[in-house]
């Protein structure tokens, strides 16, 4: 689970937030209601965590409930690696 | 009409009024203004230099040096600033480039002599302020000795006054030519807009080589008001400035939007008496709303305008700024109708159609005050006939509102398309500027090869630093989606150009240069 969130963690800092202190990204740190996420980064991000994870993740499961925060994307994870 | 003129007839109607007081506060009447360059003038005659010909001038501002340029226009010559501060390599680039005959150096600036092959090397005068080298040259003591000769050979209206060298897109700077004509029409138009009179005292930020300078030196002059000069030093250091501006009851400002801000920040205003400012005039790039208020409200009794104009064409539009900036107001100010002695057209396409009202395009310029073309360029690419008139395309978006004119857009050349979206980057930078911990937003396209283009910000922070997640949510609430840039870059300060502009160039070479390794 930790090793899971640390990765996506890693991933969005790296690509989306480059320069920022990690510590300031917090594990319910608005990130799609923000802008931090658009539309096209969150394609990208779902794509990094099928190859990453092995899953399949539904266009209809991108939006922002799964999405806004770095809890509910790792929720995601675990829920489809449990299926 | 000519330059020269101007001062002939303020010599004639004011000739023991204060004409020009140098950054140490030493000044000339007209008189010994009109004096001195005659004493140029003559000297640079017995030295061959004839109508037509060019002459350079490197040096620190100083009542001299504006009696130079009047002494090389009384010669029938044009004259050639370049910037002191700028590498020596450059400025002997942009002197041989126009095949100066003479050139006045300061001092401080006999390193571009060195290299210069001897057979083009121009004839060198030194102008006062530290030793000049010996065995090379006329000292400047010996040039206002040479007697007056009778009989000026003074240029004709379509003859060249000066030439401006600015960067140019390339990175090659290009010499603008501009004609007597060219600077007396934008000069008689400020004549009739902003009623000059003999006590008004003008104050010079701008160096001698950015165009700014025409206005701050020949209005005052035609009208028999006070020119102080600012010097490179004080016209950094806002504390200083605002010194300079209460110290000399400046009652005429003119300078770019950066030095207005910087003014407005750290010049300590409230504790200067700058009452006799009665106009206040930008020029030269965009002012930031959250500044421009600032400013306005430090000094409410002045008028402010916003006067738009490439080099090429010097100012062409120009707008009043309303006494009171609204609170709620961030979108700049228009830049306003053309001045009257200018033409527009608005195309679509450089040299192309015109649009209807209200739609996006080109600003194409005509009139008196329109350039001769680049020094050694074929007029054929900078031109576009049309009606059987000369216009010229600035290269900037407007959108004519019947109201207020024209509004600025942008730069075609700094407009991008990212996801199929044109995003003009001025507009982010619009955005950055209503967050209250950024002091100064710069923003900068690059290519890329995934995205197609990466959109990095560069900020400088006004007190507590904001975090890249507050910037980044912060734009997320100003702008749209796809405006959100992709990264982050705190600075201390922007990079500026010589003449106070950001330096975008520099911006996009920090971006390119090759990662130190970690």
């Amino acid at each position: 689970m930790d090793s899971t969130k640390e990765a996506i963690r890693t991933y969005i800092l790296n690509e989306y937030l480059p320069g920022e202190s990690p510590s300031n990204l917090k594990d319910d740190t608005p990130l799609r209601t923000s802008g931090i996420l658009d539309s096209m980064a969150t394609l990208n991000l779902v794509s990094y965590l099928e190859q990453t994870f092995g899953i399949q993740i539904d266009a209809h499961e991108t939006g922002v409930e799964n999405f806004d925060r770095i809890e509910d994307i790792v929720a995601l994870v675990a829920s489809k690696k449990g299926a | 009409m000519n330059l020269c003129d101007y001062l002939a007839g303020s010599v004639v109607r004011t000739p023991d009024r204060v004409a020009v007081v140098g950054p140490s506060g030493r000044g000339l009447t007209y008189r010994e203004l009109d004096d001195l360059s005659n004493q140029v003038a003559a000297f640079l005659r017995a030295r061959g230099v004839k109508r037509g010909d060019r002459v350079g001038v490197i040096a620190p501002k100083s009542a001299e040096v504006v009696a130079t340029l009047f002494g090389v226009m009384k010669a029938g010559a044009a004259y050639v600033p370049a910037d002191y501060t700028a590498p020596v390599t450059r400025n002997r680039t942009l002197l041989s480039d126009c095949a100066v005959s003479a050139v006045f150096l300061a001092p401080s600036c006999a390193g571009i002599m060195a290299e210069w092959p001897l057979a083009q090397a121009p004839h060198v005068a030194w102008l006062p302020g530290g030793d000049a080298p010996a065995g090379m040259g006329t000292p400047w003591a010996d040039v206002v000795s040479t007697p007056a000769a009778e009989g000026a050979d003074l240029a004709g209206p379509d003859e060249l006054a000066y030439i401006l060298y600015t960067s140019g897109s390339t990175g090659v700077p290009k010499g603008v030519m501009l004609t007597q004509r060219n600077a007396t029409s934008f000069v008689d138009w400020c004549s009739d807009e902003f009623l000059p009179r003999e006590t008004d005292r003008f104050s010079s930020h701008a160096p001698f080589h950015f165009d700014l300078s025409i206005l701050d030196l020949y209005v005052p002059l035609k009208h028999g008001a006070a020119l102080h000069l600012v010097s490179e030093a004080v016209g950094k250091n806002p504390q200083e400035l605002a010194a300079f501006v209460a110290d000399r009851q400046i009652t005429v400002w003119y300078s770019t939007p950066s030095i207005l801000s910087l003014l407005a920040q750290f010049g300590g205003l409230e504790a200067r008496d700058c009452s006799a400012l009665r106009l206040v005039l930008f020029a030269g790039e965009v002012f930031p709303v959250k500044h421009l208020r600032s400013i306005t409200e430090r000094w409410p009794q002045a008028a402010f305008y916003n006067l738009y104009g490439p080099t090429e064409t010097n100012v062409c539009t120009f707008a009043r700024i309303p006494a009171v900036v609204p609170e709620d107001r961030t979108a700049p100010y228009p830049i306003g109708p053309a001045c009257p002695h200018c033409d527009a057209l608005v195309l679509d396409t450089p040299g192309g159609s015109v649009v209807g009202q209200g739609e996006e395009g080109l600003l194409h310029i005509a009139g008196p005050s329109l350039f001769a073309g680049y020094w050694n360029r074929p007029t054929s690419e900078t031109f576009f006939e049309r009606d059987g008139r000369r216009w010229y395309n600035t290269g900037d978006v407007v959108v004519e509102d019947p109201d207020e004119g024209y509004i600025y857009v942008g730069r075609r050349d700094r407009m991008v398309k990212r996801r199929g979206y044109r995003i003009e980057l001025g507009e982010i930078e619009k955005g950055l500027y209503q967050f209250d911990r950024v002091r100064e937003a710069a923003v900068v396209a690059l290519p890329d090869a995934s995205a197609g283009v990466r959109i990095i910000a560069f900020v400088t922070p006004s007190g507590e630093r904001p975090s890249i997640i507050e910037l980044k949510s912060f734009c997320g609430r100003a702008l749209p989606a796809y405006m959100n840039p992709d990264a982050f870059v705190f600075m201390d300060a922007l990079p500026r150009t010589s003449t106070d502009k950001v330096d975008y160039q520099a911006l996009i070479g920090s971006q390119l240069a090759p990662k130190q390794p970690a």
